[in-house]
């Protein structure tokens, strides 16, 4: 993996628009003699006029990460520091899973939860590993035969294989191609990213995806203070809010800081692989070159950047 | 001298700004005047507008969790509805060409009444779309000006669009027609023609974007395919008149609508050539899907036979095909669409089928199973009905305003007159 390079901290700017609105709010708060009120309402306020994050300027950008970084340094008692870190250049992303290693014990599934910050109840997961006969591998994976709720008591079990299956990552996107408000979108390292304050929950993306990557909180999600992940990316793992779509961003937080993701470190087998695909001695592009590769649904044409291999 | 003309000579001349506020008061004083059974009707829609809105509420204070849709089946009952619903809107004007065709009634009445349908069909439309979605609160993010609409590339985008726009159109003709007749005044043909005509390829149009709206989505097979256009477009023409037979039966009764049963005869006769499409083209699909099955045939499968756990989906199908066939047979022999009481229960079945059709019957193959194949057993919850029954309550209530105003209108007894402001 290359170096990572952190986008530079800007300096902080002085009263702004922000700072208004914070005090027009906090004197709304103070009219309805509630200063709980006035807290909230500050933060919506100040979420509510923010512009598309693609149209932010970086001092813009940097007033959102500090004043996340407050709100969830708060709200969870944790010292939480959320960054917007772009991409680094000549580096484009790329997944490898080899199923024939893959055990299905799902500790990355939990391992995602945990770095991601996902809703442990409802529970979210945007890992989810089917279990399929055997066979399946020569007949091809009919997703039909597929069982995603497999619970024995030890994996893996007798004559099944499991297919472990999260955001694609495509090329063609056809989930940002949909979005009415462009709030996803598709980073120059190939990372499909989601504006968690732009979503407004329509879920076409969903209806759209052929790889159900795309997860809904369909109430407000919850995580036990204790559990929280304070390392947060703005596009990535930060806490999500009722009524938002949320996905796999292959560990935005962790990869552009030249970690590995947590599922590839969660695997107690080494199935998952992660690299830079422009690089043709990365790892990644080694096994494509020596395994057996494919894709999902190869014949939809969004061009993955997810590869299985097996043998 | 006629009368019309010495009793306009009569009035004082007013501007036009002032005569439209006259307007739209004498508008509010004709809706809030009725008798016993209209203000039972009224409570009745306010009663059921108001058990929405507290559903609706509760969907806000906690979440979509509030119905039953789920990541595996994440659109559901209200996008059923929002699909139903568009046909109506379309279809409703699309009668306008078989009016002039067969050149029938007062024209004027007829084009008011489909156009005053459309406006409402369209209100319910917006309404569900914004029920479905998790944040309406930041709906204005895909506005251009305020926010980041992702125009050309999301057909939802281009469907707010053509919605928008042939929402304003209607309104305007809708709002034109009964301002003329109120004041007296004789349309301009040469002036409103063109716009009348402009909203019937509009009409087209809106249904054939929402078609393509699930029609663009390679990830679901069972909406992939060309002939979901001409199959929202062949159903909607089907429920758009059969509603409208309904309401003008409706209005005869109780109002003081002229329409011959000629009329509605002919409008039977029409829909019998809709639904011998409609029908066809299902035929068509369920070959295509049957004898050259594919892994994708699966959607079909469920859709017409179900699994060994779940039969729902089968019985919403068989039970809309059931419908729009019985109806079929009403409409297409004569002697049977010739008599009212057939033709009543012939519409109000292929209204029924095509609901079920286009609504969920539309929405649970596409996404059962989903796309990782997994079969999740979807029926709306309750709250979700009633946030419905609230949505369809307050198109019933513009409706009915708008139907009041446009009756009293044509009746001549709303009417401007200077003399009776103070």
């Amino acid at each position: 993996m290359t170096k990572p390079s952190e986008k530079s901290e800007g300096p902080v700017r002085g009263a702004s628009r922000r700072e208004f609105l914070r005090t027009g709010a906090v004197a709304v708060g103070a009219l309805a003699g509630a200063p709980g009120a006035a807290q909230a309402l500050e933060f919506d306020l100040e979420s509510f006029f923010q512009k598309n994050f693609r149209e932010l300027s970086d001092e813009e950008i940097d007033d959102v990460v500090k004043r996340l970084s407050r709100r969830y340094s708060k709200q969870y008692g944790a010292e939480v520091s959320v960054h917007a870190t772009g991409p680094m250049d000549g580096v484009l992303y790329g997944y490898g899973l080899d199923i024939s290693r893959c055990i299905g014990c799902r500790r990355c599934v939990y391992a995602c939860v945990d770095e991601n910050n996902q809703s442990r109840d409802p529970q979210i997961h945007w890992i989810r590993v089917l279990e399929f006969e055997r066979e399946a591998i020569v007949r091809g994976f009919d997703l039909e035969d597929g069982n995603p709720y497999y619970d024995h008591e030890q994996v893996p079990a007798a004559d099944k294989i499991y297919l472990p299956v999260a955001c694609q990552h495509c090329e063609e996107s056809p989930c940002t191609n949909v979005c009415p408000t462009g709030a996803t979108w598709r980073e120059p390292d190939g990372i499909v990213v989601i504006d968690y304050d732009w979503c407004i929950g329509c879920r076409y993306c969903m209806a759209s995806c052929p790889y159900g990557a795309r997860h809904f909180n369909w109430t407000e999600p919850s995580i036990p203070a204790e559990e929280i992940n304070p390392n947060m990316h703005l596009l990535g793992n930060r806490p999500r809010t009722a009524g938002v779509v949320e996905k796999c961003s292959f560990c935005i937080q962790r990869v552009r800081d030249g970690r590995y993701p947590a599922c590839l470190e969660a695997c107690p087998v080494g199935a998952r692989k992660f690299g830079n695909l422009l690089d043709s001695d990365s790892e990644i592009r080694t096994l494509m070159r020596t395994k057996r590769t494919f894709v999902l649904k190869a014949e939809l044409k969004t061009q993955p950047k997810f590869f299985y291999f097996y043998g | 001298m006629s009368d019309e003309q010495s009793w306009r000579a009569a009035q004082p001349q007013w501007s036009w700004p002032r005569i439209f506020l006259r307007f739209i008061l004498d508008s509010a004083g004709v809706v809030s005047r009725g008798n016993g059974p209209y203000y039972a009707w009224i409570v009745f829609l306010l009663l059921v507008i108001g058990s929405g809105v507290s559903a609706y509420a509760n969907q806000v204070s906690h979440g979509l969790i509030t119905t039953h849709m789920r990541d595996q089946v994440s659109w559901g009952f209200y996008i059923g509805n929002f699909a139903f619903l568009v046909g109506v809107a379309a279809a409703a004007v699309v009668l306008v060409i078989p009016a002039y065709i067969y050149n029938w009634g007062p024209i004027r009445d007829v084009v008011l009444l489909a156009e005053i349908l459309s406006v409402a069909a369209i209100v319910m439309c917006i309404l569900f779309v914004t029920v479905d979605v998790g944040r309406p609160h930041v709906v204005w993010h895909m506005m251009p000006g305020l926010g980041t609409p992702n125009f050309p590339h999301s057909m939802l985008m281009w469907d707010v669009l053509v919605l928008s726009s042939y929402f304003l159109i209607n309104y305007f003709i809708v709002t034109y027609l009964l301002y003329m007749g109120y004041t007296g005044q004789k349309y301009n043909a040469n002036f409103i023609m063109p716009i009348i005509f402009l909203s019937i390829p509009m009409a087209v149009g809106i249904h054939s974007v929402t078609a393509m709206l699930f029609m663009g989505l390679k990830a679901r097979a069972f909406w992939h395919t060309a002939i979901l256009a001409p199959r929202f477009l062949s159903s909607a023409f089907c429920s758009g008149p059969a509603l409208l037979v309904l309401i003008f039966l409706v209005l005869r009764k109780i109002g003081r609508l002229p329409v011959s049963e000629h009329t509605l005869f002919k409008v039977g006769e029409l829909l019998a050539y809709a639904m011998a499409v409609n029908l066809f083209f299902l035929g068509v699909e369920v070959f295509t899907e049957f004898y050259g099955e594919t892994a994708h045939s699966i959607h079909a499968h469920l859709q017409w036979f179900g699994t060994h756990e779940r039969k729902d989906i089968a019985i919403y199908s068989w039970t809309a095909l059931a419908c729009n066939f019985t109806a079929f047979i009403g409409f297409m022999v004569p002697v049977l669409r010739r008599k009212l009481t057939v033709l009543v229960g012939a519409c109000i079945l292929a209204i029924g089928g095509v609901f079920v059709e286009k609504g969920l019957g539309l929405l649970l193959p596409g996404m059962t199973p989903d796309v990782l194949g997994e079969t999740y057993t979807y029926n709306p919850s309750l709250n979700e009905v009633a946030v419905a029954a609230g949505v369809w309550a307050i198109g019933a209530l513009l409706f009915t305003a708008m139907v009041k105003v446009a009756l009293s209108v044509t009746a001549g007894t709303m009417r401007f007159r200077a003399r009776s402001v103070v």
